[in-house]
């Protein structure tokens, strides 16, 4: 059951980025955060089905793309300290602030590979159980396209006021909540050679992933 | 073992191979525990786990990977898709049985009305006609039925040659290895072994992309799969909703 997980996540990467998009805001009103992700995420793909550079893997396009797009709509710094654990803690402003950068290139590098993939995939909202005044939720949604589903959930909080009201913080793919995997990786990593450790292997990274193209 | 009530059903002595192999392997698994301050309270067999790990990496990298490039490189979509099919099929027929052990009746009834569409109006599985008249899969297998009953999924266990599962999989891998996949019913050993082997290196063929992002986003593969597989896991036995497990404190945003 594993080898079909490890193929729908790829293709589950790409509906995760096109959840994250943002678009300019015309309505006051917040909207309800399933509708917001529904709405998201099928512009996004209708924009990227339509651009025939991305389709052609043009990746510095697919990459301005998701940072542009998608990042406003993430609490990222959230997402980074809560995957680097209690280590964040003790970090220092500048170590903070390169963590992020490295995490966020880590994750936008692996979306454009992702993006570069859909053909003809659609976002079905699922019911959504939640309480009118949480200030937390999860949305659930499934992707629909060749094969079989997959699942794709969303946690967001409530962000009154800025952007469109909701921000995402973490991403489950097919079962597996993003935050709390990288947590354990980033734990293994501080465990050995600290913060500064945990900082140079995600730049190595991003850089052995640049380097490939 | 006395030799009363032996038989030669290739699936009695392949049964038996598999239960000597699993002693065997009880037997390497307590020489891998994992001792010391950064032991998982996940992952136990960890020494024992990243061993196993490494032998299947290189098994991989050596046999496996290149074989399905190959046969990727060399068979038309068309017909990858079909194998697929076909294959997907004859598992839907497990999951069928497993739906029924675990009392679902919405999936039971699923994966019936899949396999047989499949096999009649799918030519024998080839075409996936029933996800076109959106009948989902809904994959249950041995493993699942356990943990349905209450079995817990117990530490995390790398298998030689299968992969990441765990305590309760590795149990139920037998069954879902002989009664659960009608292959071994095929009387003629070559035969048998051509699928056998034509299921292998498909399955490997449709991992190949997702293989390469694996390897990209991953900081350590062997923590990323085994996080990740033990997630799915849970998943799994839930069918998509499993029960919360207490969060971690958030650390304060700054």
């Amino acid at each position: 059951m594993q080898r079909r997980f490890l193929n729908r996540l790829l293709a589950a990467w790409v509906c995760s980025a096109a959840a994250l998009a943002v678009w300019p805001a015309l309505a006051a009103a917040d909207e309800a955060p399933d509708a917001m992700v529904k709405r998201l995420s099928t512009e996004v793909l209708d924009t990227i089905r339509a651009d025939k550079a991305i389709q052609a893997g043009d990746m510095n396009r697919i990459m301005t793309l998701v940072d542009a797009k998608i990042m406003p709509n993430v609490n990222f710094q959230r997402m980074t300290a809560s995957a680097v654990g209690p280590g964040w803690r003790q970090a220092t402003p500048e170590q903070k602030k390169r963590l992020q950068e490295e995490f966020k290139t880590l994750l936008v590098r692996t979306y454009a590979g992702a993006l570069q993939q859909v053909t003809d995939q659609t976002i079905v909202l699922k019911p959504m159980r939640a309480a009118p005044e949480d200030k937390e939720v999860v949305v659930r949604t499934e992707v629909r396209g060749r094969g079989d589903p997959i699942q794709l959930d969303y946690r967001l909080e409530k962000t009154p006021g800025e952007g469109l009201g909701w921000k995402i913080y973490n991403l489950n793919v097919l079962g597996v909540w993003l935050v709390e995997t990288y947590r354990s990786q980033f734990a293994q990593e501080i465990n050995t050679k600290g913060i500064d450790g945990l900082i140079v292997t995600l730049s190595e990274r991003n850089k052995a992933n640049a380097k490939k193209g | 073992m006395s030799d009363v009530g032996k038989t030669d059903r290739p699936a009695a002595g392949g049964f038996r191979r598999v239960i000597s192999a699993s002693v065997l392997l009880c037997g390497a698994l307590l020489a891998g525990c994992a001792t010391g301050p950064n032991a998982n309270p996940k992952d136990p067999l960890e020494p024992f786990n990243r061993s196993m790990f490494e032998f299947n990496e290189a098994l991989d990298e050596a046999v496996l990977k290149p074989v399905a490039t190959g046969y990727q490189t060399v068979t038309p979509e068309l017909v990858r898709r079909g194998v697929g099919n076909f294959f997907r099929n004859i598992e839907d027929l497990w999951s069928f049985v497993n739906s029924v052990l675990q009392l679902k009746g919405e999936a039971a009834a699923s994966n019936l009305m899949r396999f047989t569409f499949n096999s009649t109006f799918g030519l024998a599985g080839i075409l996936d006609v029933a996800t076109e008249m959106r009948i989902d899969r809904q994959p249950e297998d041995f493993g699942q039925t356990l943990g349905r009953w209450g079995v817990g999924a117990g530490p995390y266990v790398v298998l030689p040659f299968f992969g990441p599962s765990t305590l309760r999989d590795t149990v139920a891998l037998p069954v879902d290895k002989t009664v659960g996949d009608p292959v071994t019913k095929v009387e003629d050993i070559p035969v048998r072994n051509t699928l056998w082997t034509v299921r292998l290196i498909d399955n490997r063929a449709q991992l190949l992309k997702a293989g390469e992002v694996l390897e990209e986003v991953a900081l350590d593969k062997y923590t990323f799969l085994r996080d990740a597989h033990l997630a799915r896991r849970r998943n799994a036995v839930y069918d998509g909703n499993p029960p919360e497990e207490a969060p971690e404190p958030e650390p304060p945003a700054d």
